[in-house]
């Protein structure tokens, strides 16, 4: 499973990295959570409003920062 | 006997509808029990009546943030960034910079989102003037200060200001379509294919409500203190600082005071929230309305930290350019409105 979190590097796309993290801290899952900060990188998934977050390169995610909790229920629904 | 302190003394005279008085008056109540009964202060004494009217601005205004920053979220939920690409999408100049500037006001932005958000809008071809009314009416017109306006200074002056934000909006705009300044944009920029944004389902209305929710809490925490501290420094302010200081320096007699007040603005920033304290206290000591509006708007307009972040995808020159136009705007609005409403 991949996990990549979108954004520029503004507190709100650090505070979706942290969460991000924690859920996967919490769910024992063996994934490094990938922060992507280039914008060419960040077009390509056609996401306009960062932080965003995508599982597995599909955008889940986008303009909000998600709680832990959010991020666990989108990894395993 | 002394009159309140707050310049909208002056705004209470208006007829208020049927709901807004019975409000008032149940927020007065609780003000007169908690200031007079609780705190035992005495209603006829200066510090007693102040205190008292300090506490139902506070109570009044919170309220109205509260309310307004809630449905104003709601109908955020509605105008995703997409959306307005799709809006904007075939629209030509001056009908694009009015469309920009008004959908600006009503999509979620924030600064960091500025180059996702500016690369999407060129890729689809809207152009680059319109992308900038949208840059522009987005940070100034924000409804945190427009209701704190509203509270503080009476209803007209909000809508002043919610006026004039999307007029400099659609005129810095336009002019710097005019400028034809493609060329500023860095190349790679032009290259890239946006990807296709898969389709993600509308949310529920009780995801919007509870967003709206958290995102209206948010605010309240962020700009309550700034709410209570406007209308201290207000009172402060009243006592202590002389007015003949502030209108000599800024008052009409000065011609340069409004270029002034924006050059002073310019380098600074601060969410339009944090500029009412300010420029409330200054209006209490004579600060011209249109030089205030002046200088709120140089602050919150034009954001260093935004223009670096969109140095990625912009030159220089054309931010450069983009700030002189802004300003000038600014500038020419700040007379106009000195020169209407003295």
């Amino acid at each position: 499973m991949r996990i990549q979190v979108l954004g520029t590097g503004c507190a709100k796309c650090k505070q979706l990295m942290a969460n991000a993290e924690q859920a996967v801290r919490k769910m024992g899952l063996d994934v490094q959570v990938e922060k992507v900060s280039e914008i060419a990188e960040i077009m390509k998934f056609g996401v306009m409003m960062t932080p965003a977050i995508a599982i597995d390169g599909e955008v889940k995610s986008a303009g909000k920062v998600l709680s832990p909790q959010e991020i666990m229920g989108l990894v395993s629904p | 006997m002394c009159r309140p302190w707050l310049v909208s003394g002056s705004a209470r005279q208006q007829p208020a509808p049927l709901i807004r008085s019975l409000c008032e008056s149940m927020i007065k109540r609780f003000a007169d029990w908690l200031v007079f009964e609780k705190l035992g202060l005495v209603p006829e004494t200066h510090w007693g009546r102040a205190v008292d009217f300090f506490v139902y601005d506070i109570i009044k205004i919170l309220l109205l943030l509260a309310v307004i920053v809630y449905v104003v979220a709601v109908i955020r939920s509605y105008f995703p960034p997409e959306r307005a690409r799709k809006i904007l999408g075939g629209k030509r100049e001056f009908a694009g910079n009015i469309l920009a500037s008004l959908l600006g006001i009503v999509t979620p932005f924030c600064s960091c989102s500025a180059c996702p958000l500016f690369i999407g809008f060129v890729e689809s071809g809207i152009p680059l003037g319109v992308s900038m009314s949208f840059l522009v009416s987005s940070p100034t017109v924000n409804e945190v200060a427009m209701v704190m306006l509203w509270g503080l200074f009476g209803w007209r002056i909000a809508v002043l200001y919610v006026v004039t934000g999307v007029a400099i909006a659609i005129l810095a705009g336009w002019i710097l379509g005019r400028l034809h300044l493609e060329n500023q944009i860095e190349e790679y920029v032009l290259k890239l294919r946006v990807g296709d944004l898969p389709k993600v389902k509308p949310p529920a209305w009780s995801e919007r409500h509870r967003d709206a929710v958290d995102y209206t809490k948010g605010i309240l925490r962020r700009v309550g203190p700034f709410v209570v501290l406007g209308i201290a420094i207000g009172a402060v302010v009243h006592g202590y600082v002389p007015t003949s200081l502030v209108v000599r320096a800024a008052g009409p007699g000065n011609p340069f005071a409004v270029p002034i007040a924006v050059l002073i603005g310019l380098p600074l920033y601060s969410n339009a929230a944090g500029t009412i304290p300010i420029v409330q206290a200054l209006i209490e000591k004579g600060l011209p309305l249109g030089t205030a509006l002046a200088l709120m708007m140089s602050i919150v307009a034009i954001s260093i930290p935004e223009m670096i972040i969109l140095r990625r995808v912009v030159k220089w020159r054309l931010l450069y350019i983009f700030a002189g136009i802004v300003a000038v705007a600014i500038v020419l609005i700040g007379y106009l409105f000195n020169a209407v409403l003295s």
